[in-house]
């Protein structure tokens, strides 16, 4: 899975949600690889500012032409910003997973709580073991 | 395209909406003078009277009958061609069926005739029940949901109605992720939340998998759900075990029926511990399926759960002249209540009555065996060009990955699948089951000949071939019908779901 971009800078979850680190907020979206497997994006359904999501626990669902899948949240706090332009554009997921298709940015309830997630290269080992 | 000896041009669809055929003034009806005063509409309607034409076709019988006919002509059905949809079971329809079910004591019985007019339809209806029940190894059957995934509803609404005879409410469903699709929504729509099962390794769920989930949520499992076969086209070999386990920490065990055409005659699911299943006659018991339909999907459940089946229930009385009747009794104070109007799905029970006694119970076992036989060796054939998710002995179908195809030259199973059409197949189910990436699922069913499996397979490894010499070809398939590849992705974004006037097709 050499081929699927994982940046550098952000971390990583073994459902393959990413976060990025932007002064004590976190941006969370979905991964290149996890793109791939969904195909066209046709729907992504997501939590109002205000709504506290957990660790780990589903914030929302994105829809594609193959199937439906659960959003999981990479750390817990509060959600502070959401992305309104996937309602009216589902394909800016499938255009830019790492930037115009990032879908919420949560207040931590401890930024230490990043440090956790996996770091690039452990990402991409846990890829290559999936065996995809 | 290589020259298959048994491959077709693709499925062909073309033909304008019949809105878009016709003149203005032109029309089928030939009505007879009018010999009653005429009525004033529109003074009668009021504000309601329609102001503009409805704008319905304008069109003669000739054009109606060719429209209708050339649109069947372009549809692909059971009755046309191998339909391997896994999961699905679309066998063939006998046609002595449709001669029982259009007999007129059957065909023309009015819904709101009276019982005493409809004795030969509820004593079918008796019949049936009985032997569903021992096809399942249950104590009744409630032939009322009117499909599947209503059967499942109804089976879970039983189920709550049971715990809340006893006080209880527990909220939570173990559902393992090769169980059926619709299981979580049967869930969601009865108040209670679904707790996922991991996939196992072995592709069967595991003992101690369960034993945990009953701990971290003691108390508040309502069920495990669980579909056996399972949609990995596995026996589930620990069932027993799981039953028992379940059964002791206070929950039940609902059954989804959906596969039973791996264990008809052969495996009883009362006798593995199941309380509560459905049937889908239109896939196990031969009634039309997909478009064909309506479906069928009566409830089974063990005698604890009688009281809450749902209401009318065809009951045998004895008259005041001695002699038995059938009656529909509806005083059943802790029933769920009516899940159909009427009594379901008639016309599907007087075709399942047929199959089954035109079967016989070695029939039905002969059914199975075949039917499982069948998958096997399609199986045994496609895993030579494509992986099979789990290499042992399936039930009623086999799954496949497009991982080594994808690898090597980048087409996947939906392009896979489009290019069967190329060859005048339908194609399988695909990316479900979830747990197998890019699955491909077959279940050729008992009535599928040795012949008609070679086809397939052949063409599916045609394909296969034609992957690694010209991927391109496959990938913008499907190339022999009216319509090249749709955008699934736009349609599904940007729907369009009623032809209008305005609109530029």
């Amino acid at each position: 899975m050499a081929s699927v971009n994982v940046p550098d800078g952000l971390r990583y979850t073994k459902d393959h949600e990413w976060a990025k680190n932007e002064a004590g907020k976190v941006r969370v979206g979905v991964t290149a690889f996890a793109v791939e497997q969904l195909g066209d994006i046709t729907l992504v359904e997501l939590p109002k500012v205000g709504t506290k999501v957990e660790a780990g626990k589903t914030f929302g669902t994105v829809e594609s032409v193959k199937t439906l899948s659960d959003l999981y949240a990479p750390l817990s706090g509060t959600v502070v910003a959401v992305n309104d332009d996937l309602a009216s554009h589902p394909e800016y997921v499938n255009d830019g997973a790492y930037d115009k298709g990032w879908m919420v940015v949560i207040e931590a309830s401890d930024a230490s709580q990043l440090d956790a997630l996996l770091d690039p290269e452990a990402y991409k080992k846990h890829l290559a073991e999936s065996d995809h | 395209m290589s020259t298959l000896k048994h491959a077709s041009p693709g499925l062909q669809f073309d033909e304008q909406s019949i809105f878009e055929r016709g003149a203005p003034g032109r029309n089928a009806a030939s009505l007879p003078k009018l010999d009653v005063p005429a009525v004033d509409v529109a003074g009668r309607l009021g504000g309601l009277a329609r102001k503009a034409s409805a704008a319905l076709p304008e069109v003669a019988e000739p054009e109606v009958v060719r429209h209708f006919t050339r649109l069947s002509q372009w549809n692909y059905s059971i009755d046309t061609n191998f339909y391997p949809l896994g999961s699905c079971t679309m066998k063939h329809n006998p046609r002595v069926n449709e001669w029982a079910a259009r007999l007129p004591g059957f065909g023309s019985a009015h819904p709101y005739a009276p019982a005493r007019g409809i004795q030969g339809a509820l004593e079918l209806m008796a019949r049936l029940r009985t032997i569903l029940a021992e096809i399942c190894g249950m104590d009744d059957v409630s032939l009322q949901p009117a499909a599947g995934a209503q059967g499942e509803l109804t089976g879970l609404m039983m189920i709550r109605a049971h715990f809340a005879k006893l006080g209880r409410s527990p909220r939570k469903v173990i559902i393992p992720e090769t169980a059926h699709g619709t299981n979580p929504a049967s869930c969601a729509v009865n108040g209670l939340s679904a707790v996922p099962l991991p996939r196992s390794a072995g592709g069967v769920v595991e003992i101690g998998e369960v034993a945990k989930v009953l701990e971290e949520h003691a108390g508040d499992i309502a069920a495990i759900m669980i579909t056996n076969p399972n949609t990995l086209g596995l026996f589930e070999r620990n069932l027993p075990e799981i039953a028992k386990l379940v059964h002791e920490k206070g929950g039940l065990v609902y059954g989804d029926g959906a596969n039973l055409n791996a264990l008809m005659g052969r495996a009883r699911p009362g006798d593995l511990g199941i309380d509560v299943m459905q049937f889908n006659l239109h896939k196990t018991f031969t009634t039309p399926h997909g478009g064909g339909g309506p479906g069928s999907g009566p409830v089974a459940f063990k005698s604890f759960l009688t009281p809450y089946q749902p209401t009318p229930v065809v009951v045998k009385r004895a008259g005041a002249n001695g002699e038995a009747h059938y009656e529909l009794d509806d005083d059943r104070p802790d029933t769920v209540g009516r899940v159909r109007s009427f009594v379901g799905n008639f016309g599907m029970m007087v075709r399942a009555y047929a199959y089954l006694r035109e079967m016989g119970p070695d029939g039905l076992k002969q059914a199975t065996d075949l039917a499982v036989l069948n998958a096997n060796y399609l199986a045994a054939i496609v895993k030579e060009f494509l992986p099979i998710a789990f290499d042992e002995t399936c039930m009623h179908e086999a799954i496949f990955s497009d991982k080594d195809v994808k690898k090597a030259t980048g087409v996947q199973t939906l392009d896979l699948a489009k290019r069967m059409i190329d060859y005048g197949f339908h194609p399988p189910t695909v990316y479900f089951p979830l747990v197998v990436s890019g699955a491909m699922m077959m279940e050729p069913t008992e009535t599928e000949s040795k012949q008609t499996i070679d086809w397939f397979a052949n063409a599916l490894r045609a394909i296969v071939e034609e992957a690694k010499l010209d991927p391109e070809t496959v990938k913008k398939a499907p190339h022999h019908t009216r319509i090249g590849r749709l955008d699934e992705a736009r349609a599904a974004r940007k729907p369009v779901l009623r032809w209008s006037p305005n609109h530029e097709g």
